[in-house]
């Protein structure tokens, strides 16, 4: 499937790329697809890509700068294990290292604490697209047909009606809650969830989060 | 003073915009105001029917935008109220005859003439309704009490509000209220909450409603229509009367066995 054939993750450092497919011709696509469906999302950033003990040739790397160049985005470094790999990335006059001792891969939760958030007050109406890398907070209904997609955290304070993508970058720490929660979908990292046909409606607030592996739904207030 | 441009709109097709429309435009001739309808469907022209002026036609919008007629020979006027006025669509040419500029410069000359231009948007979201609501100092949004035709008024308020449009106010159309009581369709409160506009009229169902299109009376001529009244309760707001909102009672057993028919 394309969607295996890469994962996109935000980062402190910027957008790390981690193809897992082995054929480049995939992880283009998956990545064009990507970019496609989140444009204005990931528009303007920086792009870390993780090849661990792949080889990148040179032509790879310069079809990989023609797709993102299509979305603005850059090519700021290339991590490797591969000396070829390194060599060539040098040669593009990429990083190959992250600046700290850190890198990405030892960070469980990188895009959530430090994340910005962006406050909105209106209802978002059927058609419309709130889409913000970092945390969203929503003051009012997001109606059905709507969606709002987030990197971190979407709190609607209002009605959830409409779509919410939590954690889109592949943050499955990410949470949804809203004053009353009845989406059409409720996606959180790569996980995604309906509620159940016939529930009904409850007017409290709830949270949507991911546990042992799926997006599980509960009141905010747990106890009396 | 010009007069006032409001765009009659909604999205979705068939939920009653050019029913509304002539009835809005008649109840407020009848409350003695001088009205302007234009018909902005071009290529489906209807509210010529509604209206029961279709065989007065000589010249229709995209002739005046022509130039081969003047304005005035382009009006058709209503046969009941003399200071009532249709603009008819064409029929014969497509949506894409008339620009946004040139509907505004319509309606803006319409607006020199008379009190109110009620502008009949097509259905959908493109050129039509584009054109249709680019002049409007209000557009009122008609909606069904059903989920489709409620979230295609969404978006069309969306679509206004991104435009920095025009105030708007919605109308709920026929709405059944037997069928709200027994919760099998979206009571208009639920509707405003979720459009979160401003209400001017709730039109209860009225199976008058298709013979009078048909006959070209609209049903605000008619004293004892339910949604007649509605009709002309808009007009009334539209005027800035302060007119309450009637109860939407079901007809009882006794009415619908013993009706009036």
């Amino acid at each position: 499937m394309e969607e295996m054939a890469l994962t996109i993750k935000g980062t402190q450092q910027g957008i790390l790329l981690r193809p897992l497919s082995a054929s480049w011709a995939d992880v283009l696509q998956a990545l064009d697809n990507a970019l496609r469906d989140a444009e204005t999302f990931f528009r303007g950033g920086r792009v870390i890509l993780d090849m661990g003990t792949q080889e990148l040739t040179r032509e790879n790397l310069g079809m990989l700068r023609d797709v993102l160049d299509r979305y603005d985005m850059e090519l700021w470094a290339v991590l490797s294990e591969n000396e070829d790999t390194v060599r060539t990335a040098r040669s593009f006059g990429l990083r190959t290292r992250l600046p700290g001792e850190a890198t990405p891969k030892e960070q469980p939760t990188p895009a959530l604490p430090e994340a910005n958030a962006l406050v909105v007050q209106r209802t978002l109406r059927s058609g419309q697209s709130l889409k913000y890398p970092g945390h969203i907070v929503l003051i009012g209904d997001v109606n059905p047909g709507a969606e709002i997609i987030a990197g971190g955290h979407i709190i609607v304070w209002g009605k959830m009606r409409g779509l919410a993508h939590a954690g889109a970058l592949g943050d499955e720490q990410a949470i949804i809650c809203a004053l009353e929660l009845a989406p059409a979908q409720l996606r959180i990292a790569g996980h995604f969830g309906r509620p159940p046909e016939g529930r009904r409606r409850k007017s409290l607030p709830e949270t949507a989060k991911i546990s042992d592996g799926d997006i599980v739904v509960e009141p905010w207030f747990t106890r009396e | 003073m010009a007069g006032k441009i409001i765009t009659i709109s909604s999205g979705k097709g068939g939920v009653g915009k050019t029913t509304a429309t002539a009835n809005i435009g008649l109840g407020l001739a009848m409350l003695g105001v001088r009205v302007i309808c234009i018909d902005a469907d071009i290529g489906l022209r209807n509210l010529d029917v509604m209206l029961g002026l279709e065989n007065r036609i000589v010249y229709d919008i995209v002739n005046y935008i022509e130039g081969r007629c003047r304005f005035r020979q382009a009006l058709v006027r209503d046969k009941r109220f003399p200071e009532l006025f249709m603009l008819p669509a064409a029929q014969t040419r497509a949506k894409d005859a008339v620009t946004v500029e040139q509907m505004k410069s319509v309606a803006y000359e319409a607006a020199q003439m008379v009190d109110y231009v009620l502008i009949d948007s097509p259905a959908g979201i493109e050129h039509g309704f584009r054109c249709a609501s680019a002049p409007a100092e209000m557009v009122l949004v008609v909606t069904n009490p059903e989920i489709a035709s409620v979230r295609d008024a969404d978006r069309v308020v969306g679509l206004l509000e991104a435009e920095g449009g025009p105030p708007v106010r919605l109308i709920v159309n026929r709405i059944k209220p037997e069928l709200i009581r027994r919760k099998e369709m979206l009571a208009p409160e639920d509707i405003v909450d979720m459009l979160a506009v401003d209400l001017i009229g709730l039109v209860p169902e009225d199976p008058e409603i298709l013979a009078a299109g048909n006959r070209g009376q609209p049903v605000v001529l008619n004293n004892g229509s339910p949604a007649g009244q509605a009709f002309m309760d808009i007009a009334r707001r539209l005027q800035g009367e302060d007119v309450p909102f009637a109860p939407l009672k079901a007809p009882s057993i006794f009415t619908r066995i013993f009706g009036s028919h």
